[in-house]
């Protein structure tokens, strides 16, 4: 592999420039360039969402779990949207829509992606930055603008989108079907375009980095897993987002330009719309086109970051690494063929449906080698563990416990009993969300000596990975029981039904336990900052053992990662345990008697 | 003064774990931190056997305590080819979770870093990864074998003969047309809807297949029992969904684009009743399509009768064309002086 004349050119071009001009404060921290500096701009951006979007769980579980319960508290703080202490129907639906959007797109898109990619791919690459960082920096700001809109329509009168977080019109077309589809959805469309313009702006950036930075010796076949893992994200991001935004775009000229692109045949409040031709469903194949790649935009830099320090932390190589990026090559092409699972009830050609039912489950061979393979990797390993690899552990738990559930709702004839039902929420709960965050919380604690140089502290992530660990099984483990009993998602108090009421007690004890876990990962949100700044020392400049190029660079590295010399590489990451050595970087030639893998 | 108290504990047990935590990380560097991250990894290691073994008793508990909480039996024929492929799915897939996550505890537990050992140098088997692509492969091909064909007999088309019955859903509430004797429904506009003229769903009153739809709301969907019901299935504002909870079965409603589903109830609401041993028993319709504020309490009941029973029902009951148009109605009370005697025959049975 010769260097690409590019690179070097930008290299040279980085070497004359670096130490040269004088950074500012605004140039260093607000409108920074240096990847490092964006990446933990992601990241903080991430985390205060995620309380946010966290908070608000805890309050529509406290109106599931105490519908009768009344919480002067909450009248404190939201005045009419909660009177009397009791959480309106109104309020109940902007929160749990609010819920899904920031933690889906903010959070597990920005927050994940945003963060690892921008950290990652230059240092892993062997970069001094991404191919164009103001394009980088301009994806942040956008990221930022899209939170200041969504934010907005937060304190608005008439309160932010609630028709779910996949905004299906006619419901969000409509100022009278709902109070949230008035002013709170054009807010949450434009966030949205601003969102995805950002995350365009990222994924080609992403790409092109990857694809024509690599240093000297870095042959595809020698990348980390996390950058396969983030390569294969920014493809699914570029395609499949701007599907998203041309929906979008539909909806906003259906709501506020009289077009009929989803409406048709529509008496509300008394009244006949003059919209006729239109079809809803044409909406959700826009939004399920990008909404189905977006859980594989979520969960495959997790699966990167996973199989990065589990092999870290079992001191052994990854098992199967052609296969980790066969099988993630194979998720990303289903990734696009899979999306009308989630419209099997909509009156779907049940022939299409039964074609969709098949590719569906095909995701679940890709996704059980790697499971097979994350598991071999632990076999006859020597593990330590840190936070990180407990998390990571953990993460193969739920992915696996929430990808069998998958293969329920994607085969079409069980799903059209538990499609909507609890049975859906506790299947992507486990599998894309608690599984995405634990992957994230696993790279915040083995990356952070990178970013900070200071540790985070041990005892209190070991408390944080096993409470939530616990946490997460015991609240999304007996909603299945609930959703085979048919109770649908997005009610908010069972109490009417025959059906469903009996399920209160487990209810309460679910309500309960989020609670404790919120208060956790708010633990967490205060370890992370009291370390940034009163954290222990790095000391080590590769304190894991790790084999990958971020561990060569300076413990505080400066604009430009390297000083001297960009590092070459010799060989694929993960030479742990090989000839009787415990690790071996990838900077190091191969040695003469070295035996081949 | 609760949520005080309750704020001030969280907070206190905060400070309490946070200091515990600081004093860690001194005593760790008092005593060699190799050596007390070695001990921290023997804990961790053995929590996540506890973990596992747990964990799984937890299932076990969990499964009995809701066990009779859910599935009751399947009330239509549909309802027994999903329970069948439900309880196959679920008895290939609770093997391998008990396999796998067996194994990933098992091997965290067993392999936990020892001095003693050195990490096997393992990156790759061919054969391995060729038995784990084929095995999930032949297995899942099983599953969706069943899948597809359980799919086609669910959303094949109705038998001849099926009762047609229509469900308008609107925010909050269902509404139902029976198609009457011709077992046609007759066509509607939705510009046509009028409340206040008898016409809630917007029927073409020149249709001559409207002259017999009994149009019904408020009160329970009646379906007869061993019959094939086909539901034509509409809205009218926004998306909503007839949830069958018992029957197994949603279908959404959409405005603008009608859909069906039909299924043959087996099971009259009376013998639900005594096999449940609930005498409150009833069948319900949820909707399970957010639908706006209200959606919780979009609740329709389902009233499961013999032939005979829906027969005797269906007799009281006028067209909507005749609601509509009481001029129309031979019935209707024209002279004054008839009236008396319309009346009596009108309420005689038959």
């Amino acid at each position: 592999m010769h260097l690409h004349p590019e690179v070097a050119s930008h290299d040279v071009y980085e070497e004359e420039h670096h130490g040269h001009h004088k950074e500012t404060f605004i140039s260093k921290y607000v409108f920074s360039m240096d990847h490092k500096t964006i990446s933990k701009q992601f990241l903080i951006t991430g985390i205060f969402w995620a309380i946010i979007g966290g908070f608000f769980s805890v309050l529509f579980r406290l109106q599931l779990g105490f519908p009768d319960q009344s919480f002067p508290f909450l009248e404190t703080l939201f005045g009419h949207w909660a009177q009397g202490g009791k959480i309106s129907p109104e309020f109940y639906y902007a929160l749990i829509t609010m819920h899904g959007t920031i933690l889906v797109f903010f959070v597990l898109t920005a927050g994940l992606s945003g963060t690892y990619a921008n950290l990652l791919i230059p240092l892993q690459i062997g970069a001094r930055d991404m191919a164009s960082p103001f394009l980088n920096m301009l994806s942040y700001w956008f990221f930022f603008m899209a939170g200041c809109v969504m934010l907005a329509s937060l304190f608005i009168t008439t309160g932010p989108a609630a028709g779910g977080w996949t905004i299906y019109p006619p419901l969000s077309a409509l100022g009278e079907a709902s109070i949230g589809s008035k002013l709170g959805m054009d807010l949450w469309l434009v966030s949205m375009a601003l969102f995805i313009i950002s995350s365009l702006l990222g994924g080609l950036n992403y790409i092109s980095t990857i694809l024509n930075m690599r240093t000297k010796g870095m042959s595809m076949t020698r990348m980390p897993l996390t950058i396969w893992a983030l390569l294969f994200t920014a493809i699914l991001g570029v395609l499949s987002f701007p599907v998203l935004l041309s929906g979008a775009i539909l909806l906003l000229f259906d709501r506020n330009l009289g077009t009929s692109f989803f409406l048709s045949d529509i008496y509300i409040a008394g009244q006949a719309l003059p919209n006729e031709g239109g079809s809803a469903i044409l909406f959700q194949h826009l939004f399920w086109f990008l909404g189905h790649p977006e859980v594989y935009i979520i969960i495959l830099p997790a699966m990167g970051i996973v199989s990065e320090i589990l092999a870290i932390s079992s001191r052994k190589p990854i098992f199967g690494y052609t296969a980790m990026v066969g099988s993630l090559f194979a998720i990303t092409i289903l990734a696009f063929l899979v999306w009308a699972h989630h419209m099997f009830v909509t009156g779907l050609n049940p022939f299409l449906g039964s074609v969709f039912t098949l590719l569906t489950l095909l995701i679940a061979v890709p996704s059980s080698i790697k499971v097979f393979n994350w598991l071999t990797t632990l076999w006859r390993g020597n593990i330590k563990f840190s936070p990180a690899s407990l998390f990571s552990i953990g993460f193969v738990s739920m992915f696996i416990s929430g990808g069998l559930t998958g293969i329920f709702l994607g085969n079409s004839a069980i799903d059209i009993h538990l499609h909507d039902t609890m049975f859906n929420i506790a299947h992507f709960h486990l599998v894309m969300g608690v599984a995405a965050f634990f992957a994230m919380f696993a790279g915040i604690y083995h990356w952070f000596p990178v970013m900070f140089g200071r540790y985070m502290n041990n005892t209190l992530g070991y408390i944080h990975f096993w409470i939530t660990m616990i946490g997460a099984y015991l609240i999304f483990w007996p909603m299945h029981y609930q959703g085979f009993a048919g109770m649908p998602r997005r009610y908010l108090d069972k109490s009417s039904w025959a059906s469903f009421s009996q399920f209160h007690e487990l209810d309460k004890m679910i309500t309960v336990v989020t609670i404790i876990v919120f208060a956790v990962q708010l633990m967490f949100v205060f370890n992370f900052f009291y370390s940034i700044y009163k954290g222990r020392k790095v000391t080590k400049q590769n304190p894991w053992g790790a084999t990958t190029l971020e561990w060569t660079t300076p413990i505080r590295p400066g604009h430009g990662n390297w000083e001297g010399e960009i590092p070459e590489v010799h060989r694929w990451p993960y030479d742990f345990g090989k000839d009787g050595r415990e690790f071996i970087p990838q900077t190091e030639p191969i040695g003469e008697n070295e035996s081949k893998h | 003064m609760q949520s005080f108290f309750i704020i001030a504990i969280l907070v206190l047990g905060f400070l309490i774990t946070f200091q515990i935590a600081k004093a860690s990380e001194y005593v760790a560097i008092l005593r060699g931190e190799e050596k007390a991250r070695k001990q921290t990894n023997k804990i961790n290691g053995f929590m996540l056997l506890v973990f596992l073994i747990v964990g799984l008793i937890g299932v076990y508990y969990c499964n009995e305590m809701l066990r009779g909480k859910i599935l009751g039996t399947p009330a239509s024929d549909h309802g027994v080819l999903i329970d069948r492929l439900i309880y196959i799915t679920l008895a290939i897939t609770f093997v391998v979770f008990l396999l796998t996550q067996i194994a990933l505890f098992w091997f965290c537990y067993k392999y936990q870093e020892s001095d003693n050992r050195q990490a096997y140098y393992y990156p790759h088997n061919n054969k391995l990864e060729v038995i784990w692509t084929v095995i999930p492969a032949i297995t899942l091909s099983i599953l969706v074998g069943f899948g597809i064909f359980y799919w086609f007999k669910i959303t094949g088309a109705p038998p001849k003969g099926a009762t047609i019955v229509e469900i308008t859903g609107s925010q909050f509430k269902w509404e139902f047309r029976y198609a009457g004797k011709d077992k046609v429904l007759g066509k509607k506009y939705y510009k046509n809807i009028d409340g206040a003229a008898n016409n809630p769903l917007g029927q073409l009153w020149d249709d001559p297949y409207n002259k017999d739809d009994v149009y019904s709301t408020g009160e329970p969907l009646r379906l007869v029992v061993n019959k094939p019901v086909e539901l034509v299935i509409n809205a009218k504002d926004v998306i909503h969904n007839v949830g069958l909870p018992h029957f197994r079965l949603k279908m959404d409603a959409v405005p603008g684009t009608p859909t069906t589903l039909w299924f043959t109830p087996k099971y009259t609401t009376k013998e639900m009743k005594e096999k449940t041993g609930n005498p409150n028993f009833v069948y319900e319709i949820a909707c399970d399509q957010m639908c706006g504020k209200g959606h919780t309490g979009m609740r329709g009941e389902i009233e499961v009768i013999t032939q005979s029973e829906y027969d005797m029902w269906m007799l009281s009951r006028k067209s909507q064309y005749l609601v509509a148009n009481p001029d129309k109605d031979p019935a209707a009370p024209k002279p004054a002086t008839d009236s008396l005697k319309i009346a009596a025959a009108t309420t005689q049975p038959k």
